[in-house]
């Protein structure tokens, strides 16, 4: 069994004429903290989405939890995923999207019970007894009953954490999650990851341009450029002293603002 | 049962005259359409008068044609115009009925495309002291124009293809001509389709021809001439 | 002849008038879903089939189709009455238009719900029904409403085809008694009052469904 909750093993990622990446390889230790960083069009958010399965892949190989994601085994061979072994896959994962996603004609409660019923089979009772605990720990358990539409954007985020987490994934991928919100509303949201960074029970792949945030909580920081990593390490040293002059200039950026 | 087939001798036989009905058909559908604009235009225009009354007239006259049956009205005048002394051939009925129904639905795509023109083009236009008359055909008209192409074009295959209502007051177009032709031989098959097939045809090339003509109307920068 | 009678007998039309569009209706609907879904379909030869369904039913014209069905089909050995001829017509003819309504409303709907979906495991049976569709259907109402109120014209033409309809009746009376303007008058406020109430039902619905939604807003 590997030690990696995910691996990118020579993976290559085109969108039409365009390379994305190329023989792209990189690896997350179980129950470790990345973040992401780097200038938009870098392919961070596709690193997720391809984990997702949002994306697909042209070629090398993914793996979650040891388990390769686009292709299966069957009879000696490899094939491409189908339906049924992606849906088995996806069940390690959950994801927090920059622009929430939530489900706009469900109440608050039923955004989060509703793949756990349908999905993971329990019964209602169940689901809602969690589903209420959840928005408990997101700090939302007065919305139960309250459609997406009279939230505001940083409780509409909060309602998506609780959702990832209903289905209990053992992978957390939370894409830009507060590049949406106005900066007041910033704060509510990240204190929630803050508590669930500390719980150390997810592995939590964090795309972001929060660099305070991503220093504070990350195990690694990882500057994407172009489809690459062009520099990775504890965040100290990342945010201390970056050794490329890329990431130098990147991180400039953002203190100047 | 008889055996039944196409027969193409018959079909053969039935195509030209059917085209010929054809004529009848597309003059229609054409006069109705030139018809339909001006009240169409006329009925938006009243849509935006100063007077609330004048408004909701135009409003509910719109909404009532459109929401009542074509074949209804074209009886309605058929039966109704001579006991107000007008002796209208079936098709000048037809063509009326035609452009009072589809200038209801025309009403609301002008109504639309001269709402969408920015707010601003009617302020520089009230600054130039531009006549109402000049604000429309000069500045709203030919900036509403390219909303309204396609729409337009729609409604006039839509009506296109209700041409065959006419038939019920005796107008000899082309599905009139199929059934006289169909009980006189005793054969639907080959005149019904092919009435079919010349409106699938027609529509169609018509369908596409509003693409292309969205495709190259410029976006900006043209009058009309 | 009075015009409490001339009513009467129009009322009666106008109930035949109600029933034609009660059946036809779900079968405009049942067409509407199928061939819109299968519009979207992976499959090649269902998309195609779907669309030649939807081109050929919108390019030729309903009286045609009518006129087709009820004259053409009896001498292949389908003998179909009248009132089946209207239906099936008038519901395949409609039901060609909501396929591009169906088409339209589930594209219309943001693609994150869609991504959300995927990342909460859903089947992709589930995305559809459980997710997608019942936003589209809010945004489908409007048009939906339209057409509805389209078939309650389009059911006049039946009267062509000998079916004692609002139309029919109002024909043979006008020709009966010469009465026009009352007559013609009269079935057009029948008309206009049946596409009123149709048009609130269907708003209703519409808000029924919307329950929650910003109108088509993002959430």
């Amino acid at each position: 069994m590997s030690d990696y909750a995910v691996e990118f093993d020579n993976v290559t990622k085109q969108f039409g004429d365009n390379v994305l990446f190329e023989q792209f390889n990189f690896n997350i230790r179980k129950n470790e903290v990345v973040s992401i960083i780097g200038p938009s069009g870098s392919g961070k958010s596709t690193l997720l989405r391809i984990l997702m399965t949002l994306e697909g892949i042209d070629a090398g190989m993914v793996r979650v939890q040891g388990e390769s994601l686009w292709h299966m085994q069957k009879g000696g061979a490899w094939l491409p995923a189908d339906e049924r072994h992606l849906r088995k896959c996806r069940g390690h994962m959950g994801m927090v999207f920059q622009h929430f996603n939530l489900f706009p004609h469900m109440t608050v409660l039923r955004n989060i019970t509703e793949a756990p019923i349908h999905v993971l089979g329990q019964s209602k009772e169940e689901a809602r007894a969690n589903g209420l605990e959840l928005l408990r720990t997101v700090g939302l358990a007065d919305k139960a009953d309250a459609y997406p539409s009279q939230l505001s954007g940083g409780q509409k985020q909060r309602v998506g954490i609780a959702r990832a987490l209903a289905m209990r994934p053992s992978i957390l991928l939370l894409d830009e999650i507060t590049s949406a919100l106005d900066p007041e509303l910033v704060d509510e949201v990240l204190e929630v990851i803050r508590k669930l960074a500390a719980e150390d029970a997810y592995t939590m792949i964090l795309v972001t341009h929060e660099m305070y945030f991503a220093r504070e909580i990350s195990d690694r920081v990882c500057f994407f450029d172009a489809g690459a990593i062009v520099e990775e390490g504890p965040p100290e040293q990342i945010f201390n002293q970056p050794k490329h002059e890329r990431t130098r200039a990147f991180l400039n950026s953002f203190l100047n603002i | 049962m008889i055996e039944f087939q196409w027969d193409w001798d018959f079909a053969w036989e039935v195509l030209p005259l059917l085209l010929d009905a054809c004529k009848i058909t597309l003059q229609a559908t054409v006069l109705g359409s030139l018809l339909a604009i001006v009240i169409g235009l006329l009925l938006a225009l009243l849509r935006r008068s100063k007077w609330k009354a004048v408004r909701y007239s135009a409003y509910w006259w719109m909404e009532f044609v459109r929401s009542t049956p074509l074949l209804v009205q074209i009886y309605f005048l058929y039966y109704v115009a001579p006991e107000w002394g007008l002796n209208l051939s079936p098709m000048v009925t037809g063509v009326l009925a035609l452009g009072m129904h589809y200038g209801a639905y025309l009403s609301e795509v002008f109504r639309s495309g001269i709402d969408g023109v920015d707010k601003g083009q009617w302020e520089a236009s009230i600054a130039l002291n531009l006549s109402p008359y000049h604000t429309y055909r000069d500045v709203i008209l030919p900036q509403a124009l390219r909303a309204m192409i396609p729409a337009t074009g729609n409604y006039i295959i839509a009506m296109f293809k209700e041409t065959p209502q006419l038939s019920a007051i005796t107008l000899l177009e082309m599905l009139q001509l199929a059934k006289i032709m169909g009980s006189e031989n005793f054969r639907y098959l080959e005149p019904f389709t092919l009435v079919g097939l010349i409106y699938l045809v027609l529509s169609l090339i018509a369908s596409a021809g509003i693409r292309q003509a969205e495709r190259r109307f410029p976006k900006e920068g043209f009058t009309l001439s | 002849m009075p015009l409490n009678e001339i009513f009467s007998v129009l009322a009666e039309g106008a109930l035949v008038t109600i029933q034609l569009v009660a059946m036809a209706l779900p079968l405009a609907t049942a067409m509407a879903f199928i061939s819109g879904l299968l519009r979207l379909s992976e499959h090649r030869a269902l998309r195609w089939l779907a669309a030649i369904y939807v081109e050929f039913f919108r390019g030729t014209s309903a009286l045609i189709q009518l006129y087709w069905i009820y004259f053409v089909l009896p001498f292949f050995g389908i003998s179909i009455d009248a009132i089946t001829a209207g239906v099936v017509a008038l519901g395949l003819n409609i039901g060609a238009y909501g396929s591009e309504v169906v088409r339209g409303g589930l594209l219309s709907v943001d693609r994150g719900q869609t991504e959300a979906a995927i990342a909460l495991n859903f089947s992709p049976r589930q995305r559809l029904w459980r997710i997608i569709m019942p936003q589209a259907l809010v945004g489908m109402m409007p048009p939906f409403g339209n057409l509805a109120i389209e078939l309650v014209k389009a059911t006049s033409l039946v009267s062509l085809i000998t079916i004692a309809d609002l139309t029919y009746r109002a024909k043979s009376l006008a020709d009966m008694t010469l009465q026009v303007e009352e007559i013609f008058g009269l079935v057009l406020v029948f008309y206009f009052v049946m596409a009123q109430v149709l048009t609130l039902a269907i708003r209703a619905l519409e808000k029924h469904l919307g329950k929650g939604m910003d109108r088509g807003g993002l959430a």
